[in-house]
C-alpha cells in the first residue's frame, strides 16, 4: 500500500454529504471528548475561551462604533466653521485600543489552540497505538485492517479539523450570533426582524438544496465505488490483459463506467456549486431590504433610526448572516468528527488480552547442581516459579516438554474448532502436523503460545499450566516462523534483528546464512541495508520466508514452531535451511507445519488432523504401516484432501 | 506538467471558459450594490428623495438577481468542467496504462497506479474547479472594490491600495514559509500512518515476539516527532487571521478619521463612507481567498506531478515498423540471451543463455527460488526485451512479430494468476471472445476443471468474485490454464501454474495434453520432480545460467543439482493435500 492519502487535505468531491454519518450518543462522545480535552488542557482551553468572548466583543463594539461617529462626531461637526476634531481621535484611539485587544486576543487563542490541538490529537494516537498493541488477536480477527486504519487516518483527521477549527469557529460564532442580534435589536426592532426572516430563507434554501445534491452525492459515492472497484481489479490482472492482449476490452468497459461517473459527479458538484451563490445573495437582498426600509424610516423620522444607527446596522446585517452559514456548514463536519470520536473511543474500549500469568523465564545457570537465576545469556532458561502459598522461588529447567490434555477450542463458545487434543512433545522432539486446509493446524500451534485461550482442557509446558506463565515470557520461549510473513519498513538487518534487539550485526549475519538467506540478501542493492518498504513488496514469497527464518534463527528461541515456514521455498533450498535449522533445534523442541512431505518425514511425532480431531499419531514408518489416512495422502491416492 | 494536462480538458473547453465569465459578472454585480447603497443614503435618506430609494432599491434587487444567476451559472459549468476533466484524465491514463510493458507495470506498482487513478484524480478535479471558480473570482473581486473604492475617493482608497501590499507581502512570506513545513509535516504523516498499517497487518509477528512495547515506543517517538512538526508549521498559518484582523482594523479607524474630517469639509458624504467601509472587506477577504487558493493549488501539485508521470510513460515495448504476423511453427531459440529488469543492477538475471527447442517438444524447468526460470519464460512472448542476444520463435527474432499475434501464438499461464469478476464463461473466453461453450467445454476436459464446474449449481454460468476468491487456488489454476487453451497456441508455457492442483489431476492434465495437443510446444515450470519427469528435455536452471538440458535419466546421471532435488522428492507424491499449495 501506497501512503495513504484521503482524509487529510482536500476532501473528495462526496465528502460533506456523501455518507451521513450516524452517532449512537452524540451527548456522551461530546461529553468524553472535552472531558479528554480538559483533562490535560483544562487551563489552556478556559483561556482560549475567554480569548475568543474578548475577541468578538471588541469587533462589535467596533462596528457599533460607526454610528457614534457618524451621528456623535460627523453629524454635529457639520456646519460648524472651526470644527474642533480633537474629541473624535480621542474616540478613535480608544476603538484602537478595543481593536488591539482584540488582535492579540485573537492571536493568543489561535497559538494555544495549535497546542491543544496537536497535543490532544498526539495523546489521542498515543494513547490508540498503545492500546491496539495490548489487544487480543481476536480483536484483529474481527475487525478488517482496513477498519483499524481508518480510525487512525479518518477519524483522526476529522477530529484534527474539528478540534482546530469547528471548536473555537463554533463559540465564536455563538457569541457573535447573540451579540450581534442583541446589538441589532438595540438600533431597530424593525429590520431586526427582516434580517431574522431573511436568515430563515436562507436556512431553508440550505436544507432543500443540500438535500437535492445530497442524493446526488450517494449516486456519485456509488459510481466512484464502481470505477475504483475496476481499476484496482483490473490493475491487479494488467498483466494478465497483456498476455491476453485484451487491453481493447478492457478500455471499452472502463470508459462506460466512467461515463457514468462523470455524470454523477457533474450533477453532484452542480448543487453544491449553487448553495454558495444563493446564499449570498438572499445575504445580498437581505442587506437591500434593510437599506431599503432603514433609508424609509429615517426619512420618515418616526423611529429613533439615525443615519449612524443604519450605518452600523447595515455592518451587522452583514455579519449576522456570515456565522449563521458558518456554523450550518460546520455541522456536518462535527457531526463527522463526532462520529469518528466514537469509532476511536469504542477501540479504546476494546478489553486487552488479559495475563494473570506469574511464572516468568529468566536465564539459568547450574552452580553446584543447583539451579540459579542470572543476567546473562547462558543458552539456558529456567521458569520461575513464585508460590503464591509461602512466597518460595522454585527454578523449573525450560527444556520443552508440551502437553495438551484434552483440549477444546472454538473461535466462540457456539462453535468447537478443536475437540479433545491429547498430545505430548518430549523435550527436543520434532512434532509435525499434517492435514488438509481448515483442519486445525495452525490453531493447535496459536493455542501454545496464547494467541487463543482454550474452552477446556489444559496444556501444560515443562509441567506448569500456561495460564500461570507470563505471557511475554511464554512468547519469549517459543520462536514462530508463521504462514505469512510480515516485513517492516527499514533494512534487511533491522528486520532480522526484529528476532532479538540486541543481536550484534554479525549474529544476524549468522542467522541469515543458516536461513540460507545471506547469498540473496547480498544481491539485493544495499546488501543488508538495503531498505523494504512495503512489506517487502519487492521479494519473492520464498525470499520473504527465508528472512522470516533468519529472524526466528537470532532469536534462538528455546522451542520453534514453524508455520508453514518453507512452503513457497523450493525443495534443494529447503533442505539446506532445514539442515541449518537442524542444527540451531538440536536438543529443542520443534513444532513443524508443512503440506510437504519432505518437511515432515523425518519429525518424531506426526500427528494428522482432520476437522478439528486427531486422526493418527506415530512416527513416519508407523503411519505408513497403519495404512490409515496418512497413507493414502503419502501415496497420493486422496480422496478429498 | 500543465501542457500536459491541459490537453485533456478536449471538450470542455467552452465550459472551461465561460465558467469564469460568469464568475466575473458575479463579482461585477456584487461591487455595485454598495455604490447603490451610497446613493441610497446620500441622495435619498440624506436629500429626502423616498422614490430614489425605492429607484435604487429595485435597481439593487436586480443587480442580486443577475449575480444569483451569474453565480449558478459558474457554479453549473464549473461543475461540468471540472468533471469532465477528471473524466479525461482518467481515461487517458488508463488507455496509456493498457499500453505499458511489464516493465512499465513493474516500475508503478499496482497500488501506485490505483491511487494515481483515483484519490490523484480527485484532488485535481478539486483543483481544476477552484481554478476555474476561484482563481478569477478573487483577483476579480479586489480589483474591482479596489477600483470602485477609488471611483469614490482615491485619496481614501489609497489606503487600501497600503492594506492590500501589507497584508498580501506578509501572506506570500507566510505561504512561502508554511509550505514547506507542511508539506515535510504530510510525508512524515504518510510515514507514520504507514508503520501503524503494518503493524496491524503484521500483529501476530509483533506479539510472537513479544514486541509490543518497543512498537509503542517507536510510535510514541514518531508521533511525538510530528506533534513537534506539525506545531512548528501551525505557528507560521497562525499569523493569518489576526494579521487580516489587524489590517482591517486599522483600515476601518484610518478611513473613519479621514472620512470625518472630509465630510465635515463636504468632500465626502455618508452613504459613500459606508461603501467605503463595506469594500474594505471585500477587498481584504479576497486577498485571504487568494491565499488559501494558491495553497491548495501548490498541495495538488503532487497529485498532479504524479498523474503526469503516468499519462507521459513511454511504453518500453513497442510494435515493430512492419511487423510479421504469421509464426511458422512453436520451435524456440535461445541465443546468447542476457537479461537484466534493471539496466544499473549488477549481477544479470540471466546470462549467456542458449537453448534450442523443436515445435512439439515438452519441456520442463526446474531451478530454486530466484534461479530466473519465470524471467526465462517471460522472455518469449516479449513480456520483456533481452538485454542482449536474441530469442526466436518458429526461426525468427520475437522482436519481428506483431505483438497480438506473438501473444496470442504463445499462451503464459501467470505463476501469480488473476480471474475477473465474472462468469466462469466470461473468463475463460479472454482466450477466445468468439468461443462457443463447446469451446469451453473442451479446453476445461483438457484443464481437468470439468469436473468441479460440472458439481456447481450454475455450472459455466457461475458466478466468480473478484480476483477468484470464491474458488480454491487448484481450482483457480485449473481454470487460467483452460482460459489459456482456448486461444489454441503454437507454446504453452506454465509458470508452476499446476503447484496447487494435487498429484493425480496434475497428471491427468499432463497427459491430456500429450494426448490432445501434441503439436503445441509445451514449457513446464514446476516444483515437483514429479511433474516434470516424463517431459522429452528439463532445463535446470541455477543463478540465471541453464545449468543442465537433458533428459530425465539423463540429468539424474551427470547433474548435481537435479539429482539433489530428486531424491529430496524422490517416491510418493510429496505433497499431503490440495489446498496448500503456493501462493
Amino acid at each position: 500500500m501506497p501512503p495513504m492519502n484521503n482524509g487529510r487535505g482536500m476532501k473528495g468531491p462526496g465528502g460533506r454529504f456523501a455518507k451521513g454519518p450516524r452517532v449512537e450518543n452524540p451527548g456522551k462522545v461530546l461529553k468524553r471528548l472535552v472531558g479528554f480535552l480538559m483533562k490535560n488542557y483544562g487551563i489552556q482551553m478556559v483561556i482560549v475561551g475567554i480569548c475568543i468572548i474578548i475577541g468578538v466583543f471588541a469587533n462589535v463594539r467596533g462596528t457599533l462604533f460607526l454610528k457614534t461617529l457618524i451621528d456623535g462626531y460627523i453629524k454635529p461637526l457639520l456646519g460648524t466653521t472651526n470644527p474642533d476634531f480633537a474629541p473624535l481621535a480621542r474616540a478613535i484611539m480608544e476603538v484602537a485600543i478595543v481593536y488591539l485587544v482584540g488582535v492579540v486576543s485573537t492571536l493568543a487563542y489561535s497559538k494555544i489552540m495549535i497546542y491543544v490541538a496537536q497535543g490532544t490529537l498526539r495523546n489521542m494516537r498515543n494513547e490508540m497505538f498503545a492500546h491496539m498493541e495490548k489487544l487480543p488477536i481476536k480483536y484483529f480477527d474481527t475487525h478488517s485492517h482496513g477498519d483499524v486504519m481508518s480510525t487512525y487516518t479518518n477519524d483522526i483527521d476529522t477530529l484534527r479539523q474539528m478540534i482546530s477549527q469547528s471548536m473555537p469557529q463554533l463559540l465564536s460564532s455563538a457569541i457573535t450570533i447573540v451579540s450581534v442580534f442583541v446589538s441589532m435589536l438595540t438600533l431597530s426592532i424593525p429590520l431586526t426582524v427582516i434580517t431574522v426572516a431573511m436568515v430563515g430563507i436562507m436556512l431553508y434554501c440550505t436544507k432543500t438544496l443540500s438535500g437535492k445534491s445530497g442524493s446526488y452525492f450517494m449516486a456519485q459515492q456509488r459510481d466512484i465505488a464502481n470505477v475504483n472497484g475496476y481499476i484496482e481489479e483490473m490493475m491487479e490482472g494488467q498483466k494478465v490483459v497483456k498476455v491476453f492482449c485484451h487491453e481493447e476490452e478492457s478500455i471499452a468497459k472502463f470508459k462506460e463506467l466512467n461515463d457514468q461517473l462523470f455524470d454523477g459527479a457533474y450533477n453532484a458538484n452542480k448543487f453544491a456549486n449553487i448553495l454558495m451563490p444563493v446564499n449570498a445573495q438572499i445575504g445580498n437582498i437581505s442587506y437591500v431590504l434593510c437599506a431599503v426600509v432603514g433609508g424609509i424610516l429615517a426619512l420618515g423620522g418616526s423611529s429613533t433610526l439615525t443615519v449612524g444607527a443604519l450605518a452600523s446596522f447595515l455592518t451587522f446585517n452583514k455579519s449576522f448572516s456570515q456565522p449563521i452559514n458558518q456554523v450550518s456548514m460546520q455541522l456536518n463536519s462535527i457531526i463527522m468528527a463526532l462520529a469518528g470520536a466514537e469509532r476511536i473511543f469504542k477501540l479504546l474500549d476494546e478489553k486487552v488480552e488479559v495475563d494473570d500469568g506469574y511464572v516468568t523465564l529468566v536465564n539459568a545457570k547450574e552452580e553446584d547442581g543447583k539451579l540459579t537465576e542470572t543476567a546473562e545469556r547462558t543458552e539456558h532458561w529456567a521458569w520461575k516459579h513464585i508460590h503464591q502459598a509461602d512466597d518460595s522461588v522454585e527454578y523449573v529447567p525450560l527444556t520443552g516438554d508440551v502437553r495438551f490434555n484434552g483440549v477444546d477450542f472454538g473461535y466462540s463458545d457456539e462453535k468447537i474448532v478443536l475437540h479433545d487434543i491429547q498430545l505430548f512433545a518430549k523435550p527436543g522432539q520434532k512434532i509435525a502436523f499434517v492435514g488438509s486446509t481448515g483442519a486445525g493446524k495452525t490453531t493447535i500451534t496459536n493455542l501454545i503460545n496464547r494467541f487463543y485461550d482454550i474452552q477446556d482442557g489444559k496444556i501444560r509446558y515443562d509441567g506448569i499450566n500456561i495460564n500461570k506463565i507470563c505471557k511475554d515470557d511464554l512468547r519469549r520461549s517459543l520462536g514462530i516462523v508463521l504462514q505469512d510473513t510480515h516485513l517492516f519498513t527499514n533494512t534487511v538487518m533491522e528486520n532480522i534483528r526484529y528476532g532479538r534487539l540486541d543481536a550484534t550485526d554479525e549474529e544476524v549475519i549468522a542467522a541469515a546464512k543458516r536461513a540460507n538467506a545471506d547469498k540473496f540478501i547480498r544481491r539485493l542493492p544495499d546488501g543488508y541495508q538495503t531498505v523494504l518498504t512495503g512489506d517487502g513488496g519487492n521479494l519473492s514469497q520464498g525470499q520473504r520466508q527465508l528472512l522470516a527464518i533468519a529472524r526466528a534463527a537470532v532469536a534462538d528461541p528455546p522451542v520453534l514452531i514453524l508455520d508453514e515456514a518453507t512452503s513457497s521455498i523450493d525443495t534443494r533450498t529447503e533442505k539446506i535451511v532445514q539442515q541449518g535449522m537442524d542444527n540451531l533445534m538440536k536438543g529443542r523442541t520443534t513444532f513443524v507445519i508443512a503440506h510437504r512431505l519432505s518437511t515432515v518425514k523425518n519429525s518424531d511425532c506426526i500427528v494428522v488432523l482432520e476437522q478439528g480431531r486427531i486422526l493418527e499419531k506415530g512416527t513416519h514408518d508407523e503411519l505408513l504401516a497403519l495404512k490409515g489416512r496418512y497413507y493414502q495422502l503419502y501415496t497420493g491416492n486422496s480422496i478429498s484432501a | 506538467m500543465i501542457k500536459t494536462l491541459s490537453k485533456y480538458v478536449k471538450e470542455f473547453k467552452t465550459d472551461s471558459i465561460i465558467t469564469p465569465l460568469f464568475m466575473l459578472l458575479e463579482v461585477f454585480m456584487e461591487t455595485i450594490v454598495p455604490l447603490m447603497m451610497a446613493s441610497v443614503i446620500d441622495n435619498g435618506v440624506n436629500k429626502g428623495d423616498i422614490n430614489h430609494i425605492y429607484k435604487m432599491g429595485i435597481f439593487m434587487v436586480i443587480a442580486a438577481g443577475v449575480g444569483l444567476f451569474a453565480g449558478i451559472m459558474g457554479g453549473k459549468y464549473g461543475a461540468r468542467a471540472s468533471a469532465g476533466f477528471a473524466r479525461n484524465l482518467r481515461s487517458g491514463m488508463y488507455e496509456n496504462i493498457q499500453k505499458f510493458s511489464f516493465a512499465n507495470i513493474d516500475r508503478f506498482s499496482t497500488a501506485g497506479l490505483v491511487t494515481r487513478m483515483t484519490t490523484d484524480v480527485t484532488n485535481l478535479q478539486n483543483a481544476y474547479q477552484m481554478i476555474l471558480r476561484m482563481c478569477f473570482r478573487a483577483p476579480a473581486s479586489l480589483i474591482c472594490a479596489l477600483g470602485a473604492a477609488f471611483f469614490i475617493n482615491a485619496k481614501i482608497a489609497s489606503i487600501y491600495l497600503l492594506a492590500v501590499v501589507f497584508l498580501g507581502g506578509c501572506i506570500v512570506i507566510i505561504v512561502k514559509k508554511a509550505m514547506h513545513y507542511f508539506r515535510e509535516v504530510f510525508e512524515k504523516y504518510d510515514d507514520l500512518n504507514a508503520s501503524v498499517q503494518e503493524n496491524i497487518a503484521g500483529i501476530r509477528v509483533v506479539k510472537a515476539f513479544v514486541r509490543e512495547d518497543y512498537e509503542t515506543d517507536k510510535f510514541h517517538k514518531a508521533s511525538s516527532n510530528i506533534y513537534k512538526m506539525f506545531v512548528k508549521a501551525e505557528n507560521t498559518v497562525v499569523w493569518n487571521m489576526p494579521l487580516m484582523q489587524f489590517t482591517v482594523y486599522a483600515c476601518i479607524l484610518g478611513i473613519s478619521w479621514l472620512g470625518a474630517n472630509m465630510i465635515v469639509v463636504g468632500s465626502l458624504e455618508t452613504g459613500a463612507l459606508m461603501s467605503l467601509l463595506t469594500y474594505c472587506m471585500n477587498i481584504l477577504m479576497s486577498l485571504m481567498m487568494l491565499s488559501m487558493v494558491f495553497v491548495m493549488l501548490t498541495m495538488s501539485t503532487a497529485s498532479a506531478e504524479r498523474i503526469t508521470e503516468v499519462l507521459n510513460e513511454k511504453p518500453s515495448l513497442t510494435n515493430p515498423e512492419n511487423p510479421d504476423f504469421q509464426i511458422p511453427d512453436g520451435s524456440i531459440q535461445f541465443e546468447n540471451v542476457s537479461f537484466r529488469y534493471n539496466a544499473t543492477s549488477e549481477e544479470p538475471t540471466l546470462s549467456h543463455v542458449d537453448l534450442s527447442i523443436k515445435a512439439g517438444e515438452t519441456i520442463g524447468i526446474l531451478g530454486g527460488t530466484g534461479s530466473a526460470k519465470t524471467s526465462l519464460v517471460n522472455l518469449i512472448s516479449r513480456l520483456y526485451d533481452v538485454t542482449e542476444g536474441t530469442v526466436k520463435v518458429g526461426g525468427k527474432d520475437v522482436r519481428n512479430y506483431d505483438l497480438e499475434t506473438l501473444r496470442n501464438e504463445v499462451a503464459v499461464v501467470l505463476q501469480k494468476n488473476v480471474l475477473f469478476s465474472g462468469t466462469i464463461l466470461d473468463n475463460l473466453r479472454w482466450g477466445d471472445k468468439d468461443a462457443t461453450l463447446e469451446d469451453c467445454k473442451r479446453v476445461c476436459r483438457l484443464a481437468c476443471a470439468d469436473e468441479f464446474i460440472d458439481r456447481k449449481p450454475d455450472g459455466y454460468e457461475t458466478h466468480i468474485e473478484q480476483g477468484g476468491s470464491n474458488v480454491s487456488g487448484g481450482q483457480k489454476q485449473r481454470l487460467c490454464i483452460a482460459r489459456a487453451l482456448l486461444k489454441k497456441p503454437k507454446i504453452l508455457i506454465l509458470d508452476d501454474s499446476t503447484s496447487a492442483v494435487d498429484t493425480a489431476t496434475d497428471a491427468k492434465i499432463r497427459q491430456a495434453f500429450a494426448e490432445e495437443i501434441p503439436e503445441t510446444t509445451k514449457l513446464i515450470i514446476a516444483q515437483r520432480v514429479s511433474s516434470i519427469q516424463n517431459a522429452d528435455h528439463i532445463i535446470v536452471m541455477d543463478n540465471g545460467t541453464v545449468n543442465g538440458f537433458g533428459t530425465h535419466e539423463e540429468l539424474l546421471e551427470n547433474n548435481e543439482i537435479y539429482k539433489d532435488v530428486y531424491e529430496s522428492q524422490n517416491s510418493g507424491s510429496g505433497d499431503f493435500d490440495e489446498n496448500g499449495g503456493i501462493e
